[in-house]
């Protein structure tokens, strides 16, 4: 399912490294921007994306600082570089200024791109209760914002988010000027995909299929209506440099693989 | 100067049921715990809570103290969500007023400035209007004339922050790398109390840490309380990180009446010296909290 292994025996690419691949091209182009990443194939993919072709993304420590570099994935704190003061208050300058560009995980998401971390079922008295909307609402009406999924399935992609708090196309279109004046859904990024808002009406639509996945397997473990262009892409294949910092530099220890399987 | 030192007992003798509380920290950091656990001894209930929210909305909720909680979100950080909160909201225990964190940053500030509320992008399009119908749009009164929300202010009867040393007039100096919002809480509450690791003398705070890390001035402060191990069990760094042990012991007990009642018997209705000196017994590795004061 995955790709061979080179002449040189280099292992086959594994499906998180497709995913980290993905995920990294969320931040080509951007320039001096906060990148904020939740998850493991995002933390790889931003920092993969600052070694290579966004060198000027600013990485976060994950607590209260700017970091120098990109640190491989669990690397002790002492071992840090860090350039700036940047604890939660300050956060909310660069999300409110826009200088941001963020991945963040989705319990669900539906067709707009809606995102859902707050509530399963009646908010009132929810089913199950989570962790609560964060700051996705302020993120999603002030910088780009994509969304990480590690388990695609119709539990996850959804026809209808049950609480509203990233907020999609739709969402932002019908609330008005000072909603959508900065709103940007750039990617989903799953398990067995990546996916875009690039169509006529902005609703959800196949931009790559990660290799070994089918287009039907994606329509099979989605709950609702997709656009398949008629060309369906492949994510693209990691370089040797790229899987040589991803293996050796960035993470090492394999966490990627306890995330994605295969 | 007023020397505005403080027992617990006395800290939460200024707070009465019907309340509407504030809690500094950040998930499971830096939570005024000591305080919590005086709270949870006490028969105030009904209370209003507004918190960035860690185990300080779990234990209150699973005491029965609580009315309502305003949150942005809650979570015990190396856990996801705590258990307690979980049942309340899932059994329709209490009311909520969910906001993103950001708007509750706005609200804080709005109170300590004294002003009806700021506005902001953050929640426009989103279900945060839908759940909270009380909440408000404004119209830039300018040329751009933006629909922004107005996020009012979240006034407080009393605010509760837990700091690594303080002085006995109030003054309080964070000395980790978040003060997270622990000066807007103060400053928008009527009855304002800061717990400390170790209350020192004025001089003594510059050889402690650098002038930044005195974030608290005594301008916002009512009382002062020293509890050594008073964030325990979550994160109070320097002085200690999260107890990462207790904390999954924590959700453990969560899963059962009997268990819980356990936790409750050995942790929570004992007073402060006995549970450090229960949790010491539990972890004899772990250091002594800072009386003393291990940098």
């Amino acid at each position: 399912m995955t790709e061979s292994p080179d002449a040189a025996g280099t292992p086959p690419v594994s499906r998180a490294e497709f995913c980290a691949i993905a995920c990294a091209e969320v931040f080509r182009g951007d320039g001096e921007v906060m990148a904020s990443a939740f998850g493991t194939a995002p933390a790889l993919g931003a920092r993969l994306a600052r070694l290579t072709f966004a060198p000027d993304l600013v990485l976060t420590d994950g607590d209260a600082a700017l970091v120098h570099g990109a640190p491989a994935l669990g690397a002790p704190p002492s071992t840090l570089v860090l350039e700036s003061h940047m604890p939660y208050r300050k956060v909310f300058d660069v999300v409110w200024s826009g200088r941001r560009n963020l991945i963040m995980m989705a319990s669900q998401i539906d067709r707009t791109g809606n995102q859902n971390i707050s509530a399963i079922g009646d908010w009132v008295r929810p089913k199950a209760q989570l962790v609560g909307v964060r700051g996705a609402p302020g993120n999603t009406v002030n910088h780009s914002t994509s969304y990480w999924v590690p388990n695609h399935s119709t539990r996850s992609f959804v026809k209808q988010v049950d609480v509203v708090c990233g907020v999609g196309y739709a969402r932002a279109a019908a609330s008005g000027a000072a909603t959508s004046r900065y709103h940007e859904i750039r990617h989903v990024i799953s398990n067995l995909g990546v996916f875009d808002f690039e169509s006529p009406g902005k609703v959800m639509r196949i931009r790559s299929v990660h290799p070994g996945v089918t287009v039907d397997d994606i329509i099979e473990a989605t709950g609702f209506e997709l656009v398949v262009p008629h060309d369906v892409a492949e994510t693209r294949i990691p370089t040797p440099g790229e899987l040589d910092l991803i293996r050796n530099v960035l993470d090492p220890r394999g966490l990627r693989d306890r995330e994605v399987r295969g | 100067m007023a020397d505005k030192r403080l027992s617990l007992d006395d800290l939460v003798g200024e707070l009465r049921s019907g309340m509407t509380i504030g809690i500094g920290g950040w998930g499971s950091r830096r939570k005024p715990m000591a305080a919590i656990r005086a709270l949870l001894r006490s028969e105030l209930s009904d209370l209003t809570v507004v918190s960035y929210g860690g185990p300080d909305v779990g234990l209150l909720c699973a005491a029965g103290k609580v009315k309502k909680v305003v949150f942005g979100f809650v979570t015990l950080d190396s856990i996801p969500t705590d258990p307690h909160f979980k049942v309340a909201r899932q059994t329709g225990a209490i009311e909520a007023m969910e906001i993103d964190e950001g708007m509750f940053y706005l609200g804080l500030l709005a109170a300590s400035q004294r002003v009806p509320f700021l506005p902001t992008r953050a929640g426009l399009g989103s279900d945060v209007l839908r759940v909270n119908p009380a909440l408000r749009t404004v119209t830039s009164p300018y040329d751009d004339a933006e629909e922004l929300v107005a996020m009012p202010a979240l006034r407080l009867d009393a605010a509760l922050v837990h700091v690594n040393r303080a002085d006995a007039s109030g003054s309080g100096q964070i000395l980790g790398p978040d003060p997270f919002f622990d000066e807007l809480f103060l400053g928008a509450a009527d009855r304002r109390f800061v717990t400390t690791e170790r209350i020192i003398d004025t001089q003594q705070f510059a050889s402690e840490g650098p002038l930044h890390t005195m974030c608290i001035s005594r301008l916002l402060t009512d009382g002062v309380v020293e509890t050594p191990g008073g964030a325990h069990f979550t994160a109070c760094v320097p002085d200690y990180q999260r107890d990462e042990e207790f904390q999954k012991a924590y959700v453990a007990a969560a899963s059962g009446r009997d268990e819980w009642a356990a936790f409750e018997e050995r942790y929570l209705a004992v007073d402060e010296s006995d549970y450090q000196a229960a949790t010491r017994a539990d972890a004899p590795d772990r250091a002594a909290p800072a009386r003393g004061g291990s940098k």
